[in-house]
């Protein structure tokens, strides 16, 4: 069989053998029970909490967690915006690259903190390394406040009538210290075994076999890109991300990074099973997530494993696929197959140019953003797909004729609303985000890298991945203007946060509400059935909303060239 | 809003030293076991040494050439295309490097010009190419360089890189080294 096919299967059946143990450790990590890395991280933890004047057992509402989660990430931006606007004379920075305009550190700080690294800088030339280490911080705690805010409703399902939902402080630092630095380190020193520089030298210039001069440029990239994928952040240390050689300097690279973006978002699905003792559940959602992957990923992988049709018709040998934007080392299969887990889950990072992809792969990229509840981000993904499950609990309720229930929780109007508002907000600020840019040529048109249908996909791509908190690109588009920076930038906060407040906001309502023993007429939550309505609900709500624009964009495009 | 902002700084500054200060310098202590002390890895050649990882620009006759980089190969910016497969002025484009490969290699046929050697790459960098892209060139450098072409299909095969434990990725072939190896031939 073709090393390239076995080479996905491998990459997906290791994620999933790895997820299932780890969903175990993170269910225990937040349950507070003993794992086997309590003789590091009790003494050093309390040393932590002690030194942040935090009492980590302090119970607190959902109210209280929100407020403690929104202070800590307005301190970062704050913070990040000092740094990135004054790097250029801060020490660490041996090519002298300068500070970033107000607009460009604005948008990236943002980016950062919201755990989407959308990025209008390229980093050999945009950031030093104080600037890259700063970044690197938000990728680790901007992960670590998604888990905070997921496990916030895994508590609000366990008990059976509570306000009191454990401690921000606690979930903040223990999905930091006990989750994502072990992971990331391990990581990063495979890394650098792999190839990836680790070291704090600038630029190097070598003469080439040929007798031209050239300039590499390196960096302590190894922590960096482990982080990116451990944290499903995405941010490139250098600008081609992971196409880049450095970051992704082999196929064992490339495998490992797979498995490293995808491992936390299918451990906290099962984590989330243990800690509530609901197993079964754990696998309805990640029987529907599989499926929506799937159907989105094997297209992909089969239409960049037979190229573009129209360099076909020129009469070359194009069995290796659309090569366009892709590296050698890696293959047309294992990128397709990476363009789909990249954008399901928020991570972002490239290991190939989206903008060069096949159109219709430019779709599936494009609708796995707009659904962005497959698996999804660290911690936020399993919050968006708990807002359909609210949806589809409450379409079934309708359907039986009965008051929609949710593990013994009357679902009822206000609930509702807040789900509808999250739904629909996403549709909401991309497509009036594209609209407005489409219909200000100076703003949008002008900066796009294709012509035609393309250049529409574009500027839809660009703000998808912002709401998504995706931070890939079709990174043709020149994007570090202010209109581009300003309108992803807001974009981009109202779609990290609102959310994370909205099923936060439900999972503590729900659970202050009266606990209602299990009866006949009981809607089964964790049962195929609800599975296929939970999907159905998605689906429905993805066509509805993006149908007509991926009409003008890449099914339009696909028209022209098949 | 007074007491969580002062409990943010103070955990923020915590978090700081672990992340930026501790963490990054482990992996770069452990780094020093690496290859080359984690600057990248390097292949040494004539009076000079390249990275291994990072492709080289090869233009003259006598060498195998990598793949088109919308770059030129400067390793201080990565950079792609990012054209869409139905620009028609990337087309045109794709359609001069095979006319241009075809006037530089006249021995072969249309059919025969692999896909990566007219399509620029996604870091602009690729170190490597396909096996037949290499195999395509041995007429023109064996003309240019009056070798047995038997020696570089030999060249070629040693050069060669299989997939991951025989199972995994695809084959592939390291172009400086190869080239580095074509000098060494005699």
């Amino acid at each position: 069989m073709n090393t390239e096919i076995v080479g996905i299967f491998a990459m997906f059946l290791l994620t999933l053998a790895l997820a299932i143990p780890l969903g175990k450790y993170i269910s225990k990590v937040y349950g507070l029970e003993k794992t086997w890395l309590d003789f590091i991280f009790n003494p050093l933890e309390k040393m932590f909490f002690k030194l942040s004047g935090v009492n980590p057992d302090e119970e607190m509402d959902w109210k209280q967690h929100l407020k403690a989660l929104l202070t800590i990430n307005l301190i970062w931006f704050v913070l990040g915006m000092i740094i990135l606007m004054t790097q250029g004379n801060l020490p660490m920075n041996p090519d002298g690259n300068p500070s970033m305009s107000a607009d460009l550190a604005f948008n990236t700080v943002i980016s950062f903190v919201v755990n989407c690294n959308l990025q209008h800088y390229s980093g050999e030339s945009g950031l030093s390394y104080l600037g890259q280490f700063w970044l690197m911080f938000l990728q680790f705690v901007s992960a670590g406040t998604g888990m905070a805010a997921a496990v916030v409703v895994f508590r609000a399902f366990r008990d059976k009538s509570t306000t009191a939902l454990g401690n921000f402080y606690a979930y903040f630092m223990k999905s930091c210290t006990r989750i994502l630095l072990p992971l990331s380190f391990v990581v990063a020193i495979l890394l650098v075994f792999q190839g990836t520089p680790m070291t704090f030298e600038g630029k190097d210039s070598i003469t080439t076999l040929e007798g031209n001069v050239q300039e590499v440029s390196r960096g302590p990239a190894a922590g960096f890109v482990a982080i990116k994928h451990i944290g499903t952040n995405g941010g490139g240390f250098f600008g081609t991300n992971g196409a880049h050689p450095f970051e992704n300097p082999t196929y064992f690279s490339n495998m490992l990074e797979m498995w490293a973006q995808m491992i936390i978002p299918f451990a906290m699905i099962f984590a989330f099973g243990f800690f509530i003792k609901r197993r079964k559940f754990s696998w309805m959602i990640f029987g529907v997530m599989t499926v929506g992957f799937l159907a989105l990923a094997i297209p992909n992988v089969i239409g960049e494993m037979q190229g573009n049709p129209m360099i076909e018709k020129m009469g070359i040998d194009t069995s290796l696929g659309a090569m366009e934007g892709k590296e050698t080392r890696i293959g047309a299969a294992a990128t397709g197959y990476w363009s789909i887990a990249t954008t399901v889950i928020s991570t972002g990072s490239v290991n190939s140019m989206h903008d060069s992809t096949m159109p219709l792969s430019g779709m599936n990229e494009l609708l796995a953003m707009m659904i962005n509840s497959f698996y999804g981000g660290v911690g936020v993904g399993i919050l968006n797909f708990f807002i359909f499950i609210i949806l589809a609990v409450f379409i079934s309720g309708l359907m039986v004729g009965r008051t929609p229930e949710f593990f013994g929780k009357k679902v009822e109007a206000r609930e509702m609303k807040i789900a509808m508002i999250i739904a629909l907000m996403h549709p909401f600020l991309i497509l009036v985000g594209t609209a407005l840019t489409a219909a200000m040529p100076e703003y949008g048109t002008a900066t796009l890298n294709n012509p035609g249908f393309h250049g529409l996909s574009e500027m839809l791509y660009e703000f998808t991945s912002a709401s998504a908190n995706n931070g890939s690109g079709f990174e043709g588009l020149g994007d570090n203007t202010v209109w581009w920076n300003v309108s992803t930038g807001i974009v981009l906060v109202l779609a990290r946060f609102l959310p994370i407040i909205g099923p936060v906001a439900i999972a503590g309502l729900l659970a202050q509400k009266k606990f209602i023993p299990e009866g006949d007429g009981t809607l089964k939550t964790d049962t195929a059935t609800f599975g296929v309505v939970t999907l159905t609900v998605i689906v429905i709500i993805a066509a509805l909303a993006f149908f007509p624009v991926l009409a003008l964009g890449p099914i339009a495009e696909y028209f022209t060239i098949y | 809003m007074k007491e969580n902002l002062i409990k943010g700084i103070r955990m923020t500054v915590v978090l700081l030293v672990l992340f930026v200060v501790i963490y990054p310098l482990s992996v770069w202590a452990i780094a020093q076991l690496a290859p080359n002390k984690g600057k990248g890895e390097m292949v040494a050649y004539k009076q000079s040494q390249g990275y291994s990882n990072i492709g080289q620009t090869f233009t003259k006759d006598i060498y195998f050439w990598g793949r088109p980089s919308a770059i030129d190969y400067n390793a201080a910016g990565s950079g792609a295309s990012n054209k869409g497969a139905s620009n028609e002025e990337y087309l045109a484009v794709v359609q001069g490097r095979i006319d241009t490969f075809l006037l530089k290699n006249p021995t072969v046929k249309k059919s025969e010009v692999p896909v990566d050697l007219v399509t620029a790459s996604g870091s602009g960098l690729d170190p490597n190419i396909s096996v037949s892209s290499a195999k395509v060139q041995v007429d023109r450098i064996q003309k240019a360089r009056n070798i047995d072409s038997e020696k570089l299909i030999t060249l070629i095969d040693a050069n060669t890189e299989h997939p991951l434990l025989g199972a995994f990725g695809p084959t592939k072939i390291n172009v400086l080294k190869l080239n580095i190896a074509l000098d060494q031939l005699k």
